[in-house]
């Protein structure tokens, strides 16, 4: 496998890995593995490091939706122009476009149920190319970004076996 | 009254090796053991599925003797990868695991003092079950220098080409050995020379690091000679499953059922379902396992570098087989564990040319294994 993409599978495995972690779990020098995230990060590769939270366990927890979007293209209007202004407001996490019943799917994350509602109702609704939106709050969170939430299993291995 | 007498054919094998130690370890708290031979992982999820859907169906009652017609024909497939054709009707043993495999094929091809020559450092299981079928032993020490090949001259050492049977196992448990095309070759042509009968145990095949498998029974005029094991415990991590199979000649197939029907009747049935659905549909899985053990391999690689531990790159198995920094590995081991909680098993476990070794598993987490190779950084200092 390629640098690169070992790398990416690795950072995205555990983003916290050091370089001499990197260089050891791959077999190669640590001066390579700065290069190469260097680079990744140049090109725009990599965009970010975040933590993986379980709001379940914090002390206070954001309100979080998943917004359906419809819109309606015109001659002037594509949906690189919409998205571009839907994307800059900080209460949507993520934005994309997607097939199926309808156009974006955004995940949207504010203080209260009535933050994130206002937000919808006053800032997207009223963007004239929306024609309809559907507003899915989250209600718990089993798994986020590849990690499974809960205890986890507990190793029921014997301590040493041949 | 005197109570029943053992029989002498099991009183003259000792304990494993490793019992010994697994009690020690298992009286102690916040042990982190690299002493485990099985996977830190759990069956991939379709194979779980098709099991618990095959109980929910009421598939429990026997299959065939020989395993369910579809999964025989499913391992017929399987194997193409490794240049192996054979006929699932009168060629493939679906087995509870692999050891059970090897045990039928003693049991069906020894007969009292025929000589077993097995390569080691080795699996803990051959020598005793050869010795329960009634054979004699003769052990084949491969060297450290050969980074635990088995070669034409340690075979010519062991007086092997006198042997009946020759036990074999690469990708190689205790020491993560594999053997390359070029290397098994001179092995097969060193049985053919001396008519020996090869059981080769590939239950690692899945689990290599430096190129594909080659099995000893793809070479011209190996087939009719040698049984191959595998099974679903190591790439597939189910080993409480317990399934395998052997691979063989008819004759030597048909004897082995024969054994097999009277003593087991069939493997069992559930994980037989698991199996055929892990062969279809888990190629992601176990590649997503084979590359964590990968990086993971790299990483205790690494580590022991850094510490001054000298030990040759296994690109095999689970394990990684450094040399012991003090004399007597089994003092060693054991001081490391009560005084850093790490377990590692010391190599003369696996038989006498293990000796001056450690086994040490990466099949345990990456956190884990961090923190077990700072605890031996610090034992060491």
């Amino acid at each position: 496998m390629d640098t690169r993409a070992e790398l990416l599978g690795l950072l995205r495995e555990n983003a916290r890995y050091s370089v001499s972690d990197l260089a050891r779990l791959t077999g190669r020098d640590e001066n390579e593995i700065e290069e190469a995230i260097a680079t990744l990060e140049q090109d725009g590769v990599l965009q970010g490091y975040q933590a993986v939270v379980d709001w379940s366990q914090a002390d206070s927890e954001p309100v979080r939706a998943t917004v359906e979007l419809n819109v309606a293209l015109d001659r002037e209007t594509g949906y690189d122009d919409i998205a571009q202004r839907i994307v800059k407001f900080e209460e949507v996490r993520s934005l994309r476009l997607v097939s199926g019943d309808f156009d974006f799917a955004l995940d949207v994350e504010a203080d209260s149920m009535g933050a994130v509602s206002r937000f919808i109702s006053e800032q997207v609704a009223p963007v004239p190319e929306v024609t309809q939106t559907v507003t899915h709050y989250v209600m718990e969170s089993y798994k986020e970004n590849g990690i499974e939430f809960g205890d986890g299993h507990d190793d029921d291995r014997l301590s040493v076996t041949p | 009254m005197t109570g029943p007498s053992i029989a002498e054919r099991v009183r003259q094998v000792p304990p494993s090796g490793i019992r010994r130690f697994f009690e020690l370890a298992e009286e102690m708290d916040d042990v982190i053991s690299l002493g485990v031979g099985e996977p830190d992982f759990t069956a991939p999820s379709r194979a779980r599925e098709a099991a618990i859907s095959s109980i929910e169906q009421g598939r429990t009652s026997y299959t065939a003797n020989r395993g369910k017609r579809e999964l025989r024909e499913t391992i017929a497939d399987h194997i193409g990868k490794w240049d192996l054709t054979y006929d699932p009707a009168e060629e493939i043993l679906v087995t509870a695991g692999a050891s059970e495999a090897l045990d039928l094929t003693f049991r069906a091809l020894v007969d009292p003092g025929d000589i077993v020559a097995v390569a080691q450092p080795s699996y803990v299981s051959y020598v005793p079950s050869a010795i329960f079928a009634g054979g004699t032993v003769r052990p084949v020490q491969t060297k450290a220098q050969d980074e635990f090949v088995l070669t034409p001259e340690v075979l010519e050492e062991a007086d092997a080409g006198d042997a009946d049977l020759l036990v074999l196992c690469y990708p190689n448990n205790p020491t993560g050995a594999t053997m390359t095309e070029a290397e098994l070759a001179r092995v097969a042509a060193f049985a053919r020379e001396h008519d020996l009968t090869v059981l080769s145990d590939e239950i690692y095949a899945d689990l290599t690091y430096a190129g594909e498998h080659t099995s000893i029974a793809s070479f011209e005029g190996m087939k009719e000679r040698t049984v191959v094991y595998n099974g679903f415990s190591k790439a597939y991590a189910m080993t409480g499953l317990r399934l395998g199979y052997a691979l063989g000649p008819s004759e030597v197939i048909n004897a082995m059922n024969r054994v097999h029907q009277y003593t087991m009747l069939s493997a069992p049935t559930t994980p037989q379902y698991a199996a055929i659905e892990a062969l279809q549909s888990c190629d992601a899985s176990v590649e997503a396992m084979r590359s964590q053990y990968d990086h993971r391999r790299k990483f205790v690689l690494s580590r022991f570098s850094e510490m001054g531990i000298d030990c040759f790159e296994a690109t095999g198995a689970f394990y990684v087989f450094p040399e012991c920094p003090w004399d007597d590995a089994e003092a060693f081991a054991q001081a490391l564990l009560e005084e850093q909680n790490v377990a590692m098993v010391p190599g003369t476990a696996f038989g006498d040319s293990g000796s001056g070794h450690l086994r040490v598993s990466y099949a345990t987490g990456l956190e884990e294994l961090r923190t077990a190779m700072n605890r031996l950084e610090r034992f060491l200092e």
